[in-house]
């Protein structure tokens, strides 16, 4: 398959391992301690998961796994709003499919749908708006999220209702945002990150500037990174090289998809739908300043918040839950108090057990539990 | 005959659920005469079969039952007719039976075009014939207008398994080889295609067909084949857990072996979906005695239903119960049984 097979070349993918491992050994030779490289995107988690390339590194490499999954950092408090949005009469939810199983604090979609509501599956906000325009009595809000990988459709998708003045559309607004959550994980006092893969997508929309700030304030090396196995390997081996060389820099590995001053349209389109909010609520993570966005006042006729009353109540973690901890790359997954016990994909606890690219859910998904259940018995986390 | 035969132009009404005029005249004019069965025209309560007839193919009967609920009816290279005779088929023969008979029940919605029950019908007839069997009973039910999804269906089947074949998930043994008769997840990927929330435009069909007479193949040349599964919902990861499950051994795959097209992948890619887990309707996974695989898969091979068969992996001791993959990379990852459906991811 063209653009993908050649970015999953295990030939190559050999050599790059190699020109890891011998620049891997030079570092740990120097520093005697293991490198913490965090992978910010669920989408590289994903890959990381899905081809093994944690077991391609050398034990020198640790990688931890951000919180750049926009479904699991979704708070329970959200999902109870969203669920209660889907049982009002007339509604029809829209959602993005992955959205579906994110627990809530009583039910999940999938089950408010079981119990009645009418929730659909699309793969696009615009097939939201065409079910608007279909059903014309009834009342549609899609479920708005993601990072600004997925922003610029959804503001496109408004400005398209505002045009045609679709009046039973509107959003329930849920992005993120990538940069400030990036800067709260630099600036917390157990924060351990060597260096940055940054999300490949995400720059696509807003460039390499807004990362310059990692590198020049906080002097760690950034690589924006693509999402096959040859990009991670490929990003990888640039951040060892700035770290070899005593650098930081913003580097671009995903050169083919991302313009250094990112995508004019999408960022207009943004800017003329959205704003930032003063702050958002993240599960594991708690409140951050400005990392969630909602929509502008001139547009409150297409926001959900504003169209229909909404509990908006904030409901803590579980108290067990360590995935802040995990999300810092302060302990492994398999460390956390509950991690397969209490915790697992079927009754997630934790925000990081929600999605397969959950890091929690990825190592119970792809890791070896026995292994890892044999190393929690050796670290003597409790059962 | 009892009442006007039904006409292409007319749709179901509760009438042909009351079980009066319009009922028989259903039954008769539409499924007796289609399925053309003299077991079927009879119109007695149940099928009936000499024991002396079936004893002569075997030692023990076979017996199965499976229900087809899927949307939309008509799929590219298939349609839910020839989904309930063949997976009915299948669920046979995967035990090493030689499919007899077949049951049908039909659950309609109120307000189906007879034309399409009338196709759906003429499907399952060709399709049984292919498989060489006979649709001897049924029983149809109308529900109201969104009681069910314009129709559902269930077949049940019976076939007798010959002396001296023993096919059990509990089977596998430690280097036996693991096989498949062709490309994976072709259904699944026709069955999202087909809904047409995507616009994508494809050449995927579905891959259903009967299983029946390659495996009949199969058995002729190894008889002590192992493990024998069709690889449904769920799809083949499903289908490895049930064998490292049930065996106590591990399920070993290579990444690289495991038939895919590109039109599936490219799906898959789209969509976030593992061709591991999407479903196949007339792919069989088997585990044979290394020894006997090279014959098997020339033999498979030389049979429509099996020309791009592939040995994909092996049976290993440890980690017992386990199915792992081998990545292109020489890496290896655990391959799980789904938690719930697999659902596209958002980016």
């Amino acid at each position: 398959m063209k653009y993908v097979d050649e970015f999953r070349d295990p030939k190559r993918a050999a050599v790059l391992q190699q020109r890891i491992k011998r620049l891997a050994a030079q570092i740990f030779a120097r520093r005697r301690r293991p490198l913490q490289l965090m992978e910010f995107c669920g989408g590289h988690t994903h890959t990381i998961f899905r081809y093994g390339i944690e077991q391609l590194l050398p034990d020198s490499i640790e990688l931890v796994h951000g919180p750049g999954c926009p479904v699991c950092v979704l708070p329970r408090g959200r999902v109870d709003d969203c669920v209660a949005l889907a049982q009002r009469p007339q509604v029809i939810f829209a959602t993005f499919g992955d959205a579906m199983r994110v627990p809530g604090s009583r039910q999940s979609l999938l089950e408010a749908r079981a119990a009645g509501a009418d929730v659909r599956m699309v793969y696009s906000p615009l097939d939201a708006l065409q079910l608007a325009r279909s059903h014309p009595r009834r009342e549609v809000i899609f479920f708005a999220l993601g990072f600004e990988t997925t922003m610029p459709g959804t503001a496109l998708t408004v400005l398209q209702a505002a045009a045609e003045n679709i009046g039973n559309f509107s959003l329930f607004c849920n992005h993120i945002t990538t940069v400030p959550t990036i800067k709260a994980i630099l600036d917390s006092a157990d924060m351990k990150i060597d260096g940055f893969l940054a999300p490949g997508h995400v720059s696509m929309v807003v460039g390499e500037t807004p990362f310059h700030f990692v590198s020049d304030h906080y002097h760690k090396p950034l690589v924006i990174t693509g999402f096959e196995p040859l990009d991670i390997l490929q990003s990888l081996w640039m951040l060892l090289r700035q770290i070899h060389g005593g650098y930081s820099r913003v580097e671009n590995q995903y050169r083919r998809v991302v313009a250094s001053d990112g995508n004019d349209a999408g960022l207009n389109a943004i800017h003329q739908v959205f704003e930032l909010r003063e702050y958002f609520e993240w599960r594991g993570l708690g409140s951050i300043d400005h990392s969630g966005v909602r929509m502008r006042e001139q547009y409150a006729a297409f926001d959900a918040e504003k169209k229909f009353s909404l509990a908006n109540l904030q409901i803590a973690d579980p108290k067990a839950c360590q995935c802040g901890e995990v999300l810092k790359g302060v302990i492994r997954p398999w460390q956390c108090k509950v991690f397969g016990d209490q915790c697992n994909p079927q009754t997630p606890l934790g925000a990081l057990m929600v999605s397969s690219e959950g890091a929690c859910a990825a190592y119970y998904n792809f890791g070896d539990q026995q292994a890892l259940l044999r190393l929690r018995e050796e670290n003597g986390a409790s059962v | 005959m009892n009442g006007a035969p039904v006409t292409p132009q007319q749709t179901i009404t509760m009438a042909h659920g009351s079980g009066g005029k319009a009922m028989q005249a259903l039954i008769e004019s539409l499924f007796v005469a289609t399925f053309d069965d003299p077991q079927l025209s009879k119109l007695e309560d149940q099928a009936r079969f000499y024991l002396a007839e079936m004893s002569g193919g075997g030692d023990r009967l076979a017996f199965t039952t499976d229900s087809y609920v899927v949307d939309p009816l008509f799929f590219p290279g298939g349609d839910i007719g020839k989904l309930a005779v063949t997976g009915t088929v299948n669920d046979l023969a995967v035990g090493g039976a030689r499919p007899l008979y077949l049951s049908c029940g039909m659950i309609i919605e109120e307000g189906l075009p007879i034309e399409t029950l009338q196709a759906v019908a003429q499907s399952m007839k060709r399709t049984a014939e292919a498989a060489g069997v006979s649709i001897v009973t049924g029983d149809t039910k109308v529900v109201q207008r969104g009681a069910c999804d314009k129709l559902f269906i269930n077949t049940a089947g019976v076939g007798v398994i010959p002396a001296g074949i023993n096919i059990e998930a509990g089977g596998a043994k430690p280097g036996d080889a693991i096989l498949i008769n062709g490309y994976l997840g072709d259904h699944g990927a026709a069955i999202v295609d087909a809904r047409g929330e995507l616009a994508i435009d494809s050449s995927i069909e579905t891959d259903c067909q009967p299983l029946n007479h390659l495996i009949a193949d199969m058995l002729a040349i190894c008889p002590d084949i192992h493990c024998l599964r069709d690889a449904t919902r769920g799809g083949l990861a499903t289908v490895l857990n049930d064998f490292a499950h049930a065996s106590g051994c591990c399920m070993q795959i290579e990444e690289q072996a495991l038939p895919v097209r590109t039109e599936v992948r490219g799906i898959c890619e789209i969509l976030g979906l593992d061709p591991l887990y999407l479903a196949n309707e007339g792919k069989l996974v088997a585990v044979v005695p290394a020894a006997a695989a090279g014959a098997l898969l020339d033999r498979m091979r030389a049979h429509a239903a099996g020309a791009d068969s592939a040995v994909i992996g092996r049976v290993a001791e440890a980690p017992a119960k386990r199915v792992l993959i081998k990545t292109a990379f020489g890496s290896q990852r655990i391959v799980d049984t789904l938690i719930g459906e697999q659902l596209p991811r958002i980016c």
